[in-house]
């Protein structure tokens, strides 16, 4: 089964950090795929995806954020009423319990993505990987 | 090891003969030479002649730090300026510092005490000091610095902050011991960390005497921890000369208070009585061997006890346990009473806190409590942030019996400390 590496860095809500981040990134010629911001009421995590991961992630430490690197899943959904639906309940059925998620349209082929970051990637991964579910690879969500 | 063994193992009944005689000096001394004094004494119709034991002490006006305020610049000293040599100040938060004149007799009793100290926490005449706290007007650093040359210590008068050098003096002198403030040992360590100098391997290091600030036995373990030594607790201020009042011995089971330079006693803040041993209570200092400014039962502010019994290292001196706080640290959040000690307490308890926080009160009824998290351990989960922050709100409110706000910062977004470091920020205007 497959899954991609997404890199999340700590903010304190402060302004102005998102645009600290991205500009380390920018100047440096990673192209950002993805963005999602998961905060709580004082804090929040912003959430990458890029096509050089260890490259940002070596960058971003360096520049002296506090970065993370977790494993998610991309998973296809059907192009037909109820397809997010499915998913949903199959989630919920398996008891995964999700950190985070978004949704994504792959331009080039026009596929529907959900970017899945399970609280606990190793039970998702063995609850969902014989649910005819398809993964998408790094290769196929940054191209 | 003993600088002074005669003095410092002097029998208890010796030592309080010693204590009449230079308590009868020194209000003889003030009576005459210090107007303030003297006016006190008349009004209360204390005869310094006519003391017969120490329990009279009791009798005697109390010198608050608002009497060194308004008496400030000369107003306490007790000889000419012939004989004055330097001057330090303490400030407060407002007004006026207060003025500590010193004879040549005084910074030679100073530095005395101070190598008692050092020599009793094994200190030898080949070692290397580098003392990090700030010279100047503060007496953290020049006092202490006399006493470590008395000793024939190699002295590095680095001052505090500028930590890249501190670093390569430490590593190209090869310092054995460093005197520095808790805050900046633990900002020195992140330093470190950040430039891949381990503290244990790559530092020369036996010891720290740690004082100017208060700090929690949790703090001292963690640097010990993180630097591979021995931290030595060092209480002192100014107005008794600065550092080397009370110092740890190698037993690290409360400060030995040089009971032959003062006359300790432990009152209740609120009915100003006396408070028994093992009790706690404010410090109350009376200077026995001071000749240029002696002051008598100066209200210290800090809170400690009396350690009961014989300490193992043979020292006759008694001991007080490490300063719980401040009575003008102490603020007060929703009528309960808090020391910025007890947050410490928690914080550095808990995993994934790093080692700096701040504390801001912005009403009668809230305060927040910032912390720094721990890089290593994030992991981009809000859940574990969220649970972080939920596991330090509950732990300081069993502590303190309120519940703090709580925000978590990136390490290295509340300012570094470099020197004493402001804990308590208080935005209230009462
Ligand atoms: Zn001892």
């Amino acid at each position: 089964m497959k899954t991609i590496k997404q890199i999340s860095v700590f903010s304190e809500n402060r302004p102005g950090k998102l645009e600290k981040v991205t500009k380390v990134l920018a100047d440096n010629g990673i192209n950002i795929r993805a963005i999602t911001i998961a905060s709580s009421e004082k804090f929040g995590v912003i959430k990458f995806l890029v096509d050089r991961t260890q490259a940002a992630l070596d960058l971003l430490k360096q520049q002296g954020f506090t970065v993370a690197q977790n494993e998610i899943m991309a998973i296809e959904i059907s192009d037909e009423p109820g397809g997010l639906h499915r998913l949903a309940d199959l989630l919920a059925r398996k008891k995964v319990n999700i950190e985070n998620a978004s949704g994504f349209v792959i331009e080039a082929s026009k596929k529907a993505v959900i970017l899945v970051e399970a609280a606990d990637i190793e039970q998702a991964k063995s609850e969902l990987q014989n649910e005819g579910l398809r993964f998408l690879s790094e290769e196929e969500i940054i191209q | 090891m003993f600088w002074d063994k005669k003095i410092e193992t002097i029998s208890r009944s010796g030592l309080e003969r010693l204590q009449l005689k230079r308590l009868k000096s020194t209000l003889a001394g003030i009576n005459k030479n210090v107007p303030f004094y003297k006016d006190k004494l008349k009004k209360l119709k204390i005869k310094p002649d006519k003391i017969r034991n120490l329990e009279e002490i009791r009798n005697l006006p109390f010198t608050t730090r608002e009497d060194l305020r308004a008496n400030y610049p000369y107003g306490l000293l007790a000889v000419s300026l012939d004989h004055v040599v330097r001057l330090h100040t303490s400030s407060g938060t407002t007004g006026k510092p207060k003025a500590i004149l010193f004879s040549r007799k005084d910074i030679e009793q100073a530095a005395d005490l101070i190598a008692r100290c050092l020599v009793m926490t094994g200190m030898k005449k080949n070692e290397v000091f580098q003392n990090m706290m700030s010279y100047g007007m503060f007496t953290g650093g020049l006092v202490m610095h006399y006493g470590a040359e008395k000793v024939g210590l190699l002295v590095i008068p680095a001052g505090p902050g500028n930590t890249d050098r501190q670093i390569s003096l430490m590593q190209d002198f090869k310092s054995n011991a460093i005197h520095i403030t808790p805050s900046f040992a633990l900002y020195l360590a992140d330093v470190l960390e950040k430039k891949g100098v381990d503290p244990r391997k790559d530092l020369f290091l036996k010891r720290a005497y740690m004082g100017a600030e208060p700090y929690t036995e949790a703090t001292r373990n963690k640097i010990e921890a993180i630097y591979g030594i021995d931290v030595y607790n060092s209480y002192g201020l100014s107005e008794m000369n600065g550092p080397g009042v009370a110092f740890e011995c190698p037993e690290k089971n409360g400060m030995h208070i040089w009971e032959d330079n003062f006359l300790v006693e432990l009152v209740d803040p609120k009915t100003n009585g006396p408070v028994p041993e093992g009790k706690e209570g404010e410090l109350v200092l009376t200077t026995l061997c001071r000749e240029a400014m002696p002051i008598i039962r100066y209200r210290t502010g800090d809170l400690t006890s009396i350690i009961p019994g014989k300490c193992r290292c043979g020292r006759t001196h008694r001991r007080v346990s490490r300063m719980t706080g401040r009575t003008d640290d102490m603020f007060i959040v929703r009528g309960v009473n808090i020391f910025p000690q007890q947050i410490e307490r928690v914080l550095m308890a808990i995993q994934g806190v790093g080692r700096n926080y701040q504390i801001t009160l912005d009403s009668l009824d809230d305060m927040t409590v910032k912390v720094e998290i721990r890089k290593e351990l994030f992991d981009g989960k809000v859940d574990h942030l969220v649970n972080l922050q939920n596991t330090i709100t509950e732990k300081l409110r069993d502590e303190i019996m309120v519940r703090p706000r709580v925000e978590l910062l990136e390490p290295g977004a509340l300012p570094p400390s470099e020197g004493k470091a402001k804990r308590v920020l208080d935005n209230r205007t009462l």
